[in-house]
């Protein structure tokens, strides 16, 4: 044995090995199978997610035969065309935009305030008012309009149901989701930053301003377009609280009856464009930025 | 580092220098409990000064007042000849390197070193940025965010971002303990070197005694809200006055004995029936009760009977023996049944003792040191190497 070289010894060793097998066809393609078994599960997800939409934008570019818009007959633009000639939709979707934006801006600064309030400050009443804030988000809608209509009677308001009461009650619900998304961007804050920048001759004000404020901005933003989204889409609550006004979901929904237009299709197909560019404009804004870095 | 950025960094640091910071009767009180107990420090401006202690004995509160990150319960703190006891943070003349560093991750690395110049409304930013950043050798690093730093890297953008500001006192606070070994070795070098170049007063926090030793002048070892003692690294290794210090800094062998006389500038001591001296210097207790202490690596080890004239011995038995390439460690159990350590380095030709053998430890009257015997002999003892 001593008297062997290492290249011997070697040839022994491997003389010595079981044989290598090669793995048959069979269990190679079930191995595949098997690793990637969540990408299959994750693409039938995402399919089921966006079949719906992809059946919004096919049909926004259907000419409907009858006045149900159900059954692919021809491809046409003429309701993309045509879009804004409807004006019981540009009525609707203006009082919806306009609902909207109102309720979002008021609904972020207070619920931002409030969220600063809770998440930095110990007072009196703190865990009431958290209560009070996540109310609203496990009260069911219909509830809650019901009970709104029911205040704005009483207040009597009846007649001046209308945009201002819709703006009103979107407020209410907004705040909610406001301050929750906030306030977890708050709680994620490391407090020794803005130590830091108090140790770097920044006053309290400019603190706020240049780490406090910047680090909580996109949860502020997160919080609006979510708040946007909850408005713009709200039927329940708005049915309640609209008297005579319509809304771009109450036009959908009284037009449902009649047959949806395939004008309704492209408003829809639009929003989901718009969307779209919102989430993946900064997604890719920053792409460039870190690639050129 | 080249030449040429150290020069750049000294000169713009002709204006600095540093001033004393002096922390007086300082109390912090939590609630119930005392994190700094009536604490008074001078630190000599452009020293290196270390806190050195175990988690929780207030070094941080106390880097913390002086920041003005905390106020303090009682006493004062004053830098230069500013009382800055109860200034805000940003009205101080100190800045701080936090632990984890606490970059700005929403600013890139240009703006995060400009921060404080910003704040100061300070010209010409630009140029003073970038000859720090050359400093620290992240020049092509400005335009990076601090997420897509090594944490080597994030590092040296929080002591430039610190040391821009040209503060009279740098702090940092435990700045080393998220690194690996080798980067931290590198660091403390790194550290140091800064540190002369600048000629600022640092006041450096750890609870790494090697870490303390390899960069500060002067080390003051904290202890449940106070100072044990202060020092240079080899007057606190050498002759510590406490057992904590003893036991923290190193290891030591405390053994007890009782204080007997004094003959000429020595003091005599009986340990279990044997006579030894040493220098009263060294002596840091009030009764005759004491623990003789000796460093492991004072100590010789011999074969029993061999001759060690003048020398303090005593005679044990090897109980373990671990050979480590540069020395052999060893376990030596007295005849009152007590263990001792020993590190001999390896110079026998005959190999190293083994378990069983009958020794002779023997060491130089001016290596032993005597404390008060009242004091816990295994105060300090429990390491806390890696307790963030």
């Amino acid at each position: 044995m001593s008297t062997m070289t290492i290249d011997e010894r070697r040839a022994q060793a491997l003389a010595e090995m079981p044989p290598y097998r090669e793995p048959g066809v069979f269990s190679r393609g079930s191995r595949w199978v098997r690793s990637h078994i969540i990408q299959f599960c994750a693409a039938g997800a995402l399919l089921f997610m966006f079949i719906p939409v992809f059946v919004v934008v096919l049909f926004s570019f259907n000419l409907p035969t009858g006045k149900y818009n159900y059954v692919w007959n021809q491809f046409s633009t003429s309701a993309w065309v045509n879009v804004w000639s409807d004006t019981e939709i540009t009525n609707s979707l203006t009082i919806s935009i306009e609902v909207a934006l109102i309720s979002t801006i008021v609904a972020t600064v207070l619920g931002t305030l409030i969220a600063f309030a809770i998440g930095r400050h110990n007072f009196r009443g703190r865990g009431g008012t958290n209560l009070l804030i996540f109310m609203p988000m496990a009260t069911p809608e219909v509830v809650m309009g019901s009970s709104l209509l029911t205040l704005f009677v009483l207040a009597q308001q009846e007649g001046s149901l209308g945009r201002i009461t819709i703006t009103i009650a979107h407020i209410m619900f907004s705040i909610s989701f406001v301050v929750v998304t906030v306030k977890a961007r708050i709680a994620g804050l490391d407090s020794r930053l803005e130590q830091a920048a108090m140790d770097l001759y920044a006053d309290e004000k400019t603190t706020f301003a240049k780490v406090t404020f910047p680090l909580v901005l996109p949860g502020i933003v997160a919080a609006a377009m979510l708040a946007f989204s909850l408005s713009f889409d709200d039927f329940v609550i708005t049915n309640f609280t609209s008297g005579q006004t319509v809304t771009f979901p109450m036009y959908i929904w009284g037009a449902a009856g009649r047959g949806i237009p395939p004008e309704a299709n492209v408003v829809g197909a639009i929003m989901f464009g718009l969307a779209l560019v919102v989430v993946l404009v900064p997604e890719i804004i920053r792409g460039v930025r870190k690639s050129r870095a | 580092m080249s030449e040429q950025t150290a020069t750049t960094a000294a000169e713009s640091s002709s204006t600095g220098g540093g001033a004393d910071l002096h922390i007086i009767d300082v109390t912090k009180r939590f609630a119930s409990f005392k994190a700094v107990d009536d604490l008074t420090l001078t630190i000599p401006a452009g020293s290196f000064f270390a806190l050195l202690g175990p988690s929780g004995c207030g070094k941080t509160t106390t880097l913390r007042m002086v920041a003005g990150l905390e106020e303090p319960s009682e006493g004062r703190i004053i830098i230069g000849s500013e009382d800055v006891t109860h200034l805000k943070p940003y009205k101080r003349p100190v800045n701080t390197v936090f632990q984890s560093y606490a970059l700005f991750p929403h600013l890139d690395i240009f703006e995060n070193v400009a921060f404080g110049l910003r704040r100061s409304k300070r010209k010409d930013v630009r140029n003073e940025v970038e000859a720090m950043l050359e400093l620290v050798e992240l020049s092509t690093y400005a335009r990076r965010k601090p997420t897509q730093l090594s944490g080597g890297q994030q590092q040296r953008v929080a002591v430039a971002r610190a040391l821009i500001n040209k503060p009279e006192v740098l702090l940092l606070d435990e700045p080393l303990g998220a690194l690996d070994l080798k980067l931290r070795r590198q660091m403390q070098i790194e550290l140091k070197r800064i540190q002369t170049d600048v000629g600022i007063t640092f006041v450096h926090v750890t609870h790494d005694q090697e870490e303390a030793m390899t960069m500060a002048d002067t080390i003051a070892v904290m202890n449940a809200g106070g100072v044990e003692q202060m020092g240079a690294p080899m007057e606190l290794y050498e002759n510590p006055v406490t057992t904590f210090v003893a036991n923290f800094l190193g290891q030591s062998n405390l053994i007890k004995g009782e204080l007997t006389g004094k003959s000429g500038g020595d003091a005599l001591i009986q340990v279990q029936g044997q006579r030894m001296a040493m220098p009263t210097s060294r002596v840091h207790s009030e009764r005759d009760e004491v623990w003789v202490g000796v460093r492991p690596e004072k100590m010789q080890i011999s074969r029993a009977g061999t001759p060690t004239d003048g020398e303090n011995a005593v005679t044990g038995v090897v109980t373990d023996a671990s050979y480590i390439g540069v020395s052999t460690q060893y376990l030596v159990n007295l005849p009152w049944g007590q263990e001792v350590g020993v590190f001999a380095q390896n110079l026998s030709t005959e190999g190293p003792l083994s378990a069983g053998d009958s020794v002779v430890l023997h060491w130089n009257p001016a290596h032993t040191f005597a404390l008060d015997a009242t004091q816990d002999a295994e105060a300090g003892a429990e390491k806390v190497e890696g307790d963030e």
